[in-house]
């Protein structure tokens, strides 16, 4: 009995844990799968963003804002004030993509709050069998992001110091000496440390956003379990109870969760402008 | 979990997303804004300038007022010194003319008594000579005697 319920719970998170895929994966690298869900979703979001703030821009009123507009431009000019913060140069790019990068996540994370069940039955009404609401869930998504954000580094890196300042920054630190024999055997050891410095940029944004999300509606999949008899569990007292458990449960991590949502949108957005403010100084 | 095509999509939806942000949404909200903020400037500078304006024009109407005031002042003073002026000089003329006046009719009053006391002389003069006469008994030719008929005159 106890086998069968914990079988059920597990069947039922896995479920959830499913993308909504045209062919299962054959490996942990498969260029053929699309995960039609995370692109859908991902899509939808960038659109409901895109319209949003573009018919504010469009009608842009200089005079005294509506609150649509007022709402926009406190976005636009914490976003703006962020960026000034932190990044020294000029650049036209900066700002839209730290724009473009909170809000976006944001509205990613945000899918998170829509109860966990929801959506997928919405789509078994309409024969979809998995379907993964949140996009950055998707390790292809906040990847997605992270890597554009890192092209963006070098590009940014190489712009301002040249191909060789670039090599340069990998190799001659943070180990250097005056010989030159010394400084040849250095540069290995100098490089291979620059590298996982280098390469953690993108890693940690795409994994700290991934797992902070995974493990918020992993939570929300759990306390989801709870109740996981359905009708039938009501029965009995324990069936009740585990239901006001969960709606309570569920009501508190959906507030922290929040904050949660914000945050990783923020951190993510504020390490980009470091990142690229940082590959944008002269040394 | 796994990576795949999913990733290439993702990116080239970003890479899409942040250059419609950089093309439509950015430029023209930030330019609103500090549309705004230029608009707010300008009008606090005109309200500065207005108040200083309005300053330097009460100033200026004060001072224009107490030049007026100054000049009713002096007007004044001008006015009443001539009026004073005009009641001497008017009370000199009468004055004076009272005297002529005066003057006029004691001339007058003293010609009026030598003549009529020529007239009281003559006519003494004639009732003498006449009342002499009848006591003489005798004419007496005032040719003859004009010198004694002047002594006589001249004795009345």
């Amino acid at each position: 009995m106890a086998a069968e319920h914990s079988g059920g719970a597990t069947e039922y998170i896995l479920h959830h844990q499913t993308f909504l895929a045209n062919k299962a994966a054959k490996g942990i690298v498969d260029f053929s799968v699309i995960n039609y869900d995370t692109v859908f979703f991902s899509v939808l979001l960038a659109v409901v963003f895109f319209l949003l703030f573009y018919l504010v821009a469009r009608k842009a009123s200089t005079g005294v804002p509506n609150r649509v507009q007022t709402f926009i431009e406190v976005i636009v000019s914490w976003v703006d004030e962020q960026v000034r913060d932190t990044f020294s140069g000029s650049s036209r790019l900066i700002a839209p993509l730290a724009l473009t990068i909170f809000c976006w996540i944001f509205l990613f994370n945000f899918m998170d709050l829509i109860p966990v069940d929801f959506l997928p039955l919405v789509a078994r009404g309409v024969g979809l069998e998995h379907l993964k609401v949140v996009p950055s869930t998707d390790l292809n998504a906040t990847f997605a992001m992270s890597l554009t954000v890192f092209i963006l580094i070098i590009f940014y890196s190489i712009r301002m110091k040249g191909i060789g300042g670039f090599i340069g920054e990998l190799t001659l630190h943070p180990f250097n000496s005056k010989n030159v024999l010394v400084q040849a055997l250095l540069v290995p050891i100098n490089f291979v440390l620059e590298s996982v410095t280098f390469l953690a940029r993108p890693v940690s944004l795409s994994l700290r956003l991934y797992g902070n999300l995974y493990a918020g509606e992993m939570v929300f999949l759990l306390l989801a379990a709870l109740t996981l008899q359905g009708i039938s569990g009501l029965a009995h007292f324990s069936g009740w109870f585990f239901l006001v458990l969960q709606a309570v449960l569920a009501l508190g991590w959906a507030i922290f969760h929040l904050l949660v949502i914000t945050l990783q949108a923020f951190i993510f957005m504020v390490l980009t402008i470091v990142y690229l403010a940082m590959a944008n100084e002269h040394h | 979990m796994n990576i795949n095509l999913t990733l290439v999509v993702q990116m080239i939806v970003f890479a899409l997303l942040i250059w419609g942000t950089m093309k439509w949404i950015w430029p023209p909200i930030l330019s609103a804004m500090d549309e705004r903020s230029r608009k707010i400037a300008q009008g606090l500078a005109a309200a500065d300038r207005g108040e200083q304006a309005l300053t330097e024009a009460r100033g200026k109407a004060d001072a224009i007022v107490r030049e007026a005031r100054e000049r009713a002042g002096q007007i004044i003073d001008q006015a009443q010194h001539r009026a004073n002026d005009l009641v001497e000089e008017a009370r000199g003329t009468a004055s004076a003319e009272g005297a002529r006046i005066v003057a006029a009719a004691q001339q007058q009053i003293q010609l009026d008594t030598t003549r009529a006391r020529e007239d009281l002389r003559r006519e003494v003069a004639g009732i003498a000579v006449g009342a002499a006469g009848k006591l003489l008994g005798r004419e007496i030719d005032p040719r003859k005697h004009a010198d004694l008929l002047e002594q006589l005159a001249a004795q009345v």
